[in-house]
C-alpha cells in the first residue's frame, strides 16, 4: 500500500496508460511513424545509404559529397566491380524522381505501391510525405498550445475584465469556420509548410485557451496558490511555476487530439491545392492527383487515403487512452 | 511593550450576490513585540478575514478592504504597493494556513517549496536554499529530512505537511507569524505537537504571533491576549488570564460554559448535557439593528435593539461591548 501511495502523479498515469492495451500499441506505431518520417533518406530514395568506391566509403543519402554532385548513383551502382558496392534503400526512388516510361503503373515488384501519373513512387512519396505530416502536425498543436497556454492562463488568474475581454475574444475566434479561416490566411501568405503551421496554429488555439482558463480558475482558488502568495511569490512565478504545471494534464489530451486535427487539416488543404507548393510530397497531395484517375488507379487514392486515417486513427486513441489515464475517477491505481 | 502591529478601525466587505456584506466591521488591535495574540470566534465572525487583510491576501473583486490603517513597524500596510507589500510577505509577516496537504503544492516536493522561500526572497542559488530547506526541516523536527525532503506533499501525513508549512512560514524568520486556524485539520495528539512546537520556535526565533482559532483550549495554552468577535465585531479584549477568569461579555461566558471540559468542572460531579448559546448567528447580510448578539443574549434590554452598544474599557486593560456590563 504504501509503494503504491508512493507513486507521483506522472507515474501513476503512466502506470495506468501501459494497462491500456489498445493505447499502448497505437503509442507504438506514432513512435514507428516518426521513425520513418526522421529516416526517411535511409528508406527511400535514389541515393545509395552506404558506397564503397575506390577503396573509401561515402554515405550519399545522409550526405552531400562535391565529386557526387552529379553523379547517377543508380549508373554508377550498376557499373561498380568488387570490392566496391553500393547499398541503396529499400525503395530505391526518390519522391521527385520522374519516369516518364512507367507513368501510372499500378502495384508491382519495382513500385510496390505503384506510380503517379508522372511515373514517381507513391511509396516513396509516402514515406516522404509522413515528414509532412507529422511536422505539421507536431508544429501547428506546439504554437497554439503556447498561444493557449498564455492567454487562458492571463485570463484565468487575473479574471476580471481581462477575462472577460479575452473570453469575448475566444468566443469570436470560435465563430469563424476554422478551415475557411486557414483558407484565407494561407491565401495571403506565400505557399510553404511554414505558413501552413502558422496559419493552423493562429486559428486552434481556443480550445486550448478555454481549457487552461478553467482549469486556473479552479486553481487560483486553492489552498496553495494563497499559501505561495502569502509567502511573497511574483505572479508570474505563481502562473507558470505553480499552477501550471497543475493545469497541464487536460491541455495533454486536447493537443494530442489537436495534432491528428491538424494532420487531417494538411491533407485536406493539400487536396485543395493550398497545400505544401510541389514538387513536395505530401499525402493530401497524392490524394488530389488521384482525383483525375480515380477510374483506375486506385492505388493513388487508397494508400495515402489509408495512410491519413490510420494516423489520424492511432492520435485519437493515444488521447483517448491519455484521457482516460489522468481521470480522477479511475483511481484504482 | 513595544508595538509591532497596530490595527485601527479595519473595516473589509464583500460583494455578493445577496449584497454587499460587511465581514469586519471595525476591528482594533495592537500586538507587541514577542507578543501572542490570539483571535477566537466562530465561522464566519471574521476572524480569518481580518488576518488575510493584513497580508492583503482578500481578493480583490469581490472584497474590499475600505476603512482603516494596519501599521507594521510604522509603516501603512494598506498604502503600500503591490512591490511593497510582496516583500512584507513570507519575509516579515508569514502565515500559516488550516488546511495543511493542500497548502502545498502537490507536484512539487516538499523540500523544493521551502527551497523556493529562499530562491524567491534571498535570491539564492539551488543548491543553497536546499541546504538551508533541509535546516529548516531539521528545525521542525521531522524525522530524516533528506529523505522527506525529496517527498511530495500527498505521501506525507497532514501533521508532516503543517511541519512543513511552519518551515515555510519561518525558512526567513519573519517578525510575526500569522496563524489561521493551524491545528484545525489535525488530529488531537498531532494539534498539541504542533501547538507546541510552533510555541517553541516562536520563543526561540523572538518572534510576535497572531494565533486565529475557534478552540478556546488552544487559546488558553497558547496566547497572551485575546481578542473575541462575533460578526465581525470585537465583542470582547483582554489578557487571556482575564478572560478566562472573569469573562464580562454574555456571549465569552456563554463560549465558556460550552466548553466541554469547563463545563463538567462548574458541575462537578452532574451529569449534564452540554451548554449551548441559544439561536444561530444572524446572517451578516440581515443584521439586526443594535447588538448582533441581541437574539441569544440572556441579558437582553430594549436599548440593546435599539443602538449598537461601545467597545468599552469595563475593567483596566479589559475591553467589552455591552451596555449590560458594569464598569468595574
Amino acid at each position: 500500500m504504501s509503494e503504491l501511495k508512493s507513486l507521483s502523479f506522472s507515474r501513476m498515469v503512466a502506470r495506468r496508460f501501459k494497462k491500456d492495451r489498445i493505447a499502448l500499441i497505437c503509442f507504438f506505431m506514432i513512435l514507428a511513424l516518426f521513425l520513418i518520417a526522421i529516416f526517411a533518406p535511409l528508406l527511400a530514395g535514389n541515393k545509395p545509404v552506404l558506397l564503397r568506391y575506390q577503396d573509401k566509403m561515402y554515405f550519399p543519402a545522409v550526405f552531400k559529397y562535391r565529386q557526387f554532385v552529379s553523379t547517377d548513383f543508380k549508373q554508377l551502382a550498376a557499373g561498380l566491380k568488387p570490392p566496391d558496392y553500393a547499398l541503396l534503400p529499400p525503395v530505391p526512388y526518390s519522391p521527385t524522381e520522374y519516369n516518364l516510361l512507367a507513368v501510372l503503373s499500378p502495384p508491382s515488384h519495382e513500385h510496390w505501391l505503384g506510380t503517379d501519373d508522372r511515373g514517381r513512387d507513391v511509396l516513396a512519396r509516402m514515406v516522404w510525405g509522413s515528414r509532412v505530416s507529422l511536422s505539421v502536425g507536431f508544429v501547428a498543436v506546439g504554437i497554439y498550445v503556447l498561444i493557449g497556454i498564455i492567454l487562458g492562463a492571463l485570463a484565468g488568474y487575473y479574471a476580471g475584465w481581462l477575462d472577460v475581454s479575452l473570453s469575448r475574444l475566444i468566443e469570436i475566434m470560435i465563430c469563424f469556420p476554422t478551415f475557411f479561416l486557414i483558407i484565407t490566411i494561407i491565401a495571403f501568405l506565400p505557399p510553404s509548410i511554414y505558413n501552413i503551421m502558422i496559419a493552423i496554429g493562429l486559428t486552434g488555439w481556443t480550445g486550448v485557451a478555454r481549457l487552461i482558463r478553467g482549469e486556473f480558475l479552479k486553481i487560483r482558488q486553492s489552498a496553495y496558490v494563497e499559501a505561495e502568495k502569502a509567502l511573497g511569490a511574483k505572479d508570474l512565478r505563481i502562473i507558470f511555476r505553480h499552477i501550471l504545471p497543475n493545469a497541464l494534464a487536460p491541455t495533454l489530451v486536447v493537443a494530442t487530439f489537436g495534432v491528428a486535427d491538424a494532420i487531417l487539416i494538411e491533407s485536406a488543404l493539400s487536396f485543395l491545392g493550398f497545400g505544401v507548393p510541389p514538387p513536395t510530397a505530401s499525402w493530401g497531395d497524392i490524394l488530389s492527383q488521384s482525383r483525375s484517375y480515380i477510374d483506375f488507379a486506385w492505388w493513388l487514392a487508397s494508400f495515402p487515403g489509408a495512410a491519413i486515417f490510420i494516423t489520424v486513427t492511432i492520435y485519437n486513441l493515444v488521447g483517448e487512452g491519455i484521457r482516460d489515464a489522468i481521470d480522477p475517477r479511475l483511481k484504482e491505481i | 511593550m513595544e508595538q509591532l502591529l497596530k490595527v485601527e478601525e479595519l473595516k473589509v466587505g464583500f460583494q455578493t450576490e445577496g449584497g454587499f456584506l460587511c465581514a469586519v466591521d471595525g476591528v482594533s488591535f495592537e500586538v507587541g513585540k514577542k507578543e501572542r495574540f490570539g483571535i477566537i470566534g466562530e465561522s464566519g465572525c471574521g476572524k480569518s478575514v481580518t488576518a488575510l487583510s493584513i497580508l492583503r491576501l482578500i481578493q480583490e473583486p469581490p472584497g474590499k478592504i475600505f476603512h482603516g490603517k494596519i501599521f507594521f513597524d510604522g509603516k501603512n500596510l494598506l498604502e503600500l504597493d503591490k512591490e511593497g507589500i510582496r516583500k512584507i510577505r513570507g519575509k516579515r509577516i508569514s502565515m500559516i494556513f488550516q488546511e495543511p496537504v493542500a497548502s502545498l503544492n502537490p507536484v512539487f516536493t516538499v523540500g523544493s517549496q521551502i527551497a523556493e522561500v529562499y530562491r524567491v526572497h534571498e535570491k539564492l542559488s539551488r543548491h543553497e536554499a536546499w541546504e538551508r530547506a533541509l535546516e529548516m526541516i531539521k528545525l521542525v523536527r521531522i524525522p530524516d529530512p533528506k529523505q522527506r525532503a525529496k517527498e511530495y506533499p500527498h505521501q506525507l501525513s497532514g501533521g508532516m505537511c503543517q511541519r512543513i508549512m511552519i518551515a515555510m512560514a519561518l525558512a526567513l524568520k519573519p517578525e510575526l507569524l500569522i496563524a489561521d486556524e493551524p491545528t484545525t485539520a489535525l488530529d488531537v495528539t498531532i494539534q498539541a505537537q504542533i501547538l507546541e512546537l510552533i510555541n517553541d520556535l516562536i520563543d526561540r526565533l523572538g518572534m510576535s504571533m497572531i494565533l486565529i482559532t475557534h478552540d478556546l483550549g488552544v487559546i488558553a495554552e497558547t496566547v497572551e491576549r485575546v481578542m473575541v468577535m462575533y460578526t465581525g465585531l470585537t465583542m470582547e479584549l483582554a489578557a487571556t488570564e482575564e478572560i478566562f477568569d472573569r469573562p464580562l461579555h454574555p456571549y465569552t461566558k456563554g463560549l465558556m460554559e460550552a466548553m466541554p471540559g469547563r463545563g463538567l468542572e462548574t458541575r462537578a460531579g452532574r451529569k449534564q448535557k452540554l451548554y449551548t448559546i441559544p439561536g444561530l448567528v444572524p446572517s451578516p447580510l440581515d443584521l439586526p439593528p443594535g447588538c448582533p448578539f441581541q437574539e441569544r443574549c440572556p441579558l437582553v434590554k430594549p436599548h440593546c435593539r435599539a443602538a449598537m452598544p461601545p467597545l468599552e474599557e469595563k475593567a483596566p486593560n479589559h475591553w467589552v461591548r455591552c451596555f449590560e456590563v458594569k464598569k468595574t
